[in-house]
């Protein structure tokens, strides 16, 4: 199969989100497609499987002029596209997900859970799986649910599958049986659409790039072919230098103490954070880091320790008390933790600090419409006015929301959990420089993130936790990845 | 799609569905009886509205959370009577009406206390203390009307629900006076802010620093408290207190607030909008008595006033998007 795309373009109302793109794939391939949040990957996908349609341009499917009216005409024909949110149903079991409108029924019409059971395992069983049919899909991990909606595609024979972000939320051994079955079925000619924002995941499992910006296609290239810094400078339209800018640290006193804090997931951790340091927090999922933050913020119980804020011995019993003592809290969960995205960025920015707008217990509006206009100013969120919904920004504008809230409470230690995940090359780079800006001021940042290179460049210290266990705290001056790679590995 | 979306500051017309509604539906019950618009009526249907309005205010804060409160009807029966029986006992009028608020205001409390600390969905919650109270009530009055005796002869008592000051029904003036205090409540203060964090996200609101448990408690308290303020005027009116008062009326509330544009998802609502809701669904009612139209079809007619008003709203959310 060979899908070929040209020229397509497409506007939403005056917004004109694709601008020609040409873009094509073959069975037997993975064509990865990299661009910012906002290039127009989604749109082109969503194009391509009858979601969307297109308002100029070509595409051909082996030759022929192919428009297909819907999603499941798309299916039909043998293309497949694998959400980042998997539409699966938590609460029914593997197979029934697997079989969902597929039902296959016996004479009386009901359906025959025995066959559909076992063709359900046999699918799981080809792609090396042995996932429990029955087990609700709720209880699999990530990995073991993009494994099932890869059975699924297998299911309706499709030839070109379209993964978007496969890896965002999978730990290393997972992605690697992801590869390791990406490798098995493109070798049994079927071809992959792969977006992602892992770079040196081009190198590992992709076969061709094809750079997207601003509704533009930029470039194709055989990944073999091509280097990081040129994918980069296609995507951000301009050389962008080192994403990092650098650490320049000046120590303050010590802001936060925590001794021998225990809880669920993590036991007897052990840190001190100081006025104008970036203390990095490494690990593999799973090793506590977060659990240990929110435990010490007051979303969950801590079982034991100690926390001091800048001396004190302070019990952090709740969120409203830890922001009282200024420390704010960027949660890795933004759609859930972080947003409330159906309200305006206003109201976001302004709920930690809402009651020190009162004057005689009415909120004073004015003084809020200026704290928000500044500290939109100050983050450069892009928006075009602090009224606009925080769901309807980038991925990168929304951090930078949640930062602004967290900045705009006076926080003086700040707890940034991922806090460049889901965020594109460009603003990425803004993140970096806040956080120096607000280091420079006194404020101490506790940094958890899963990306070596983020850790290894932006922390001044890095803690590594390993299955609950503090394994050590490594100067980042100088460290390398496989140092912390080690240690979180849980080696010596 | 990554830009954000422009809203500019036009004249929202969505806002004033409700209030469009109201005025549309006044001039069709006046073409087809002038009598409706006679200042005598017009008290009059203010002062049925009332009572409803105010549980209505109450439920508004409620729905803004993601909740319901089911069971404002019986609290309102169960303090009404109670107020009643002090009355009879020879409690003074003023302090038998604070301690049915009181005993109002904990029983929402105690709502609020099921559904945070107990983990009870709402729903359920108030389903159950809504049975529980009505028993209360009928076990309390031994199913028969609390009259007679001092309530026909203490002032307050009277006074509070069928008084009037300046022309107007007292009840009236007291719906007015919650009104401006709900509406200043929710849209002015940090109160308010936070409902509407909480019913946005609750998750999200709670580690913004919002006391989420607490503020729970408190606007179930609330809308328990405006059911026995109900409560007290609806017996002061009747001149006793009825075992089966306040049967449905969470109903009615609940309408209201949903026609005033409130969703039942939370987060979305506006005070303003309740209180025409709550008008529209009194002047049905007072309209199609005016009419003659047999009470049995009045119900019919009511509920599908509130699917039109319903569907409409969300059709203008969806347009919107």
């Amino acid at each position: 199969m060979q899908i070929e795309m040209k020229g397509i373009e497409k506007s939403f109302g005056t917004n004109k989100v694709l601008r020609g793109v040409d873009f094509d794939v073959h069975s037997g391939e993975v064509h990865a497609l990299m661009g910012e949040n906002g290039a127009g990957k989604s749109t082109l996908m969503n194009i391509l499987t009858g979601l969307l349609k297109k308002d100029a341009g070509t595409i051909k499917v082996d030759n022929h002029d192919t428009t297909y009216a819907s999603a499941l005409d798309a299916e039909h024909h043998g293309i497949s596209f694998i959400h980042q949110e998997m539409n699966n149903f938590a609460e029914m079991s593997v197979v029934d997900n697997m079989f969902l409108n597929k039902e296959i029924k016996t004479k009386l019409g009901l359906v025959d859970q025995k066959k559909m059971r076992k063709e359900a395992r046999q699918y799981l069983v080809n792609l090396g799986s042995d996932i429990d049919v029955d087990s609700k899909m709720g209880d699999l991990t990530v990995g073991q649910q993009q494994m099932v909606e890869i059975a699924k595609s297998l299911m309706i024979n499709a030839k070109i599958i379209i993964m978007d972000e496969p890896t965002a939320a999978l730990t290393e051994n997972e992605t690697a049986i992801l590869f390791k079955t990406i490798r098995e079925l493109r070798s049994n000619s079927v071809g992959f659409i792969y977006i992602s924002h892992r770079m040196e995941e081009l190198w590992q499992i992709c076969d061709r790039v094809t750079v997207m910006r601003d509704g533009l296609s930029v470039n194709t290239y055989q990944t073999k072919d091509v280097a990081e810094n040129q994918i980069v400078h296609d995507m951000v339209g301009r050389d962008i230098g080192d994403y990092y800018p650098g650490r320049h640290p000046h120590l303050g006193e010590v802001a936060l103490k925590a001794e021998h804090l225990s809880g669920k997931k993590f036991h007897d951790i052990s840190f001190e954070v100081h006025e104008g340091e970036i203390l990095g927090f490494s690990g593999l999922m799973g090793a506590g880091r977060t659990e240990t933050m929110r435990a010490l913020f007051g979303i969950d119980k801590l079982s034991s320790g100690k926390i001091y804020v800048a001396g004190k011995e302070t019990k952090l019993t709740s969120p409203s008390v830890s922001i009282k003592k200024g420390i704010g809290f960027l949660t890795e969960d933004r759609k859930n933790e972080g947003l409330i995205t159906e309200q305006s960025l206003e109201d976001n920015i302004a709920l930690p600090s809402i009651d020190t707008f009162r004057k005689h217990g009415i909120i004073d509006k004015k003084a809020e419409d200026k704290f928000a206009d500044m500290l939109i100013k100050r983050l450069t969120v892009k928006a075009n006015n602090a009224q606009v919904t925080a769901g309807s920004l980038s991925g990168g504008n929304q951090q930078k929301v949640v930062l602004a809230k967290w900045v705009g409470s006076g926080s003086k230690i700040l707890i940034l959990d991922e806090p460049t995940r889901g965020v594109d090359v460009g603003a990425k780079k803004e993140i970096y420089e806040l956080m120096n800006q607000l280091t420079d001021r006194h404020v101490a940042i506790i940094m958890i993130s899963s990306d070596l290179p983020e850790v290894l460049s932006m922390s001044d210290r890095i803690e590594v936790l390993y299955e609950g266990k503090q394994m050590g705290v490594i100067n980042a001056q100088g460290a390398t990845q496989e140092q912390v790679m080690k240690l979180a590995t849980g080696g010596k | 799609m990554d830009k954000a979306k422009t809203t500019k500051k036009k004249f929202d017309f969505t806002k004033y569905m409700a209030l469009v509604a109201l005025i549309i539906l006044v001039i069709i019950i006046t073409v087809l009886n002038p009598q409706f618009i006679a200042p005598n009526n017009l008290l009059n249907l203010l002062r049925q509205a009332s009572v409803n309005a105010l549980i209505a205010f109450g439920m508004t804060f409620v729905i803004l959370t993601s909740g319901i409160d089911l069971s404002v009807g019986s609290i309102l029966a169960f303090t009404g009577a109670i107020s009643a029986s002090l009355i009879l006992g020879g409690t003074p009028a003023w302090l038998a009406a604070l301690i049915g608020l009181a005993i109002g205001a904990l029983l929402g409390a105690l709502n609020g206390v099921f559904i945070t600390w107990g983990k009870v969905t709402p729903f359920i919650a108030t389903l159950a203390t809504m049975t529980i109270w009505r028993g209360a009530t009928y076990v309390f009055t031994g199913g028969n009307p609390i009259t007679g005796g001092k309530m026909n002869t203490s002032f307050f008592f009277q006074f509070v629900g069928q008084g009037y000051l300046f022309g107007i029904p007292f009840p009236v003036i007291i719906t007015l006076i919650a009104f401006i205090i709900c509406y200043v409540l929710l849209h002015k203060t940090a109160f308010g802010r936070k409902t509407f964090a909480l019913g946005g996200n609750e998750k999200a609101a709670f580690v913004a620093g919002v006391k989420t448990k607490k503020l729970l408690i408190i606007i179930y308290t609330i809308s328990g408290l405006f059911a026995a303020l109900a409560g007290f005027i609806l017996t002061s009116r009747l001149g006793s207190a009825q075992p089966d008062a306040g049967m449905s009326y969470e109903m009615d509330a609940i309408a209201s607030t949903v026609i005033g544009g409130a969703s039942l998802m939370g987060g979305k609502g506006r005070m303003a909008g309740t209180l025409v809701g709550a008008l529209l669904i009194a002047s049905l009612s007072n309209g199609m008595n005016l009419l003659g139209i047999n009470s049995f079809y009045q119900q019919i007619v009511k509920g599908v006033v509130i699917l039109i008003a319903v569907m409409i709203d969300s059709q203008t959310q969806k347009n919107r998007e």
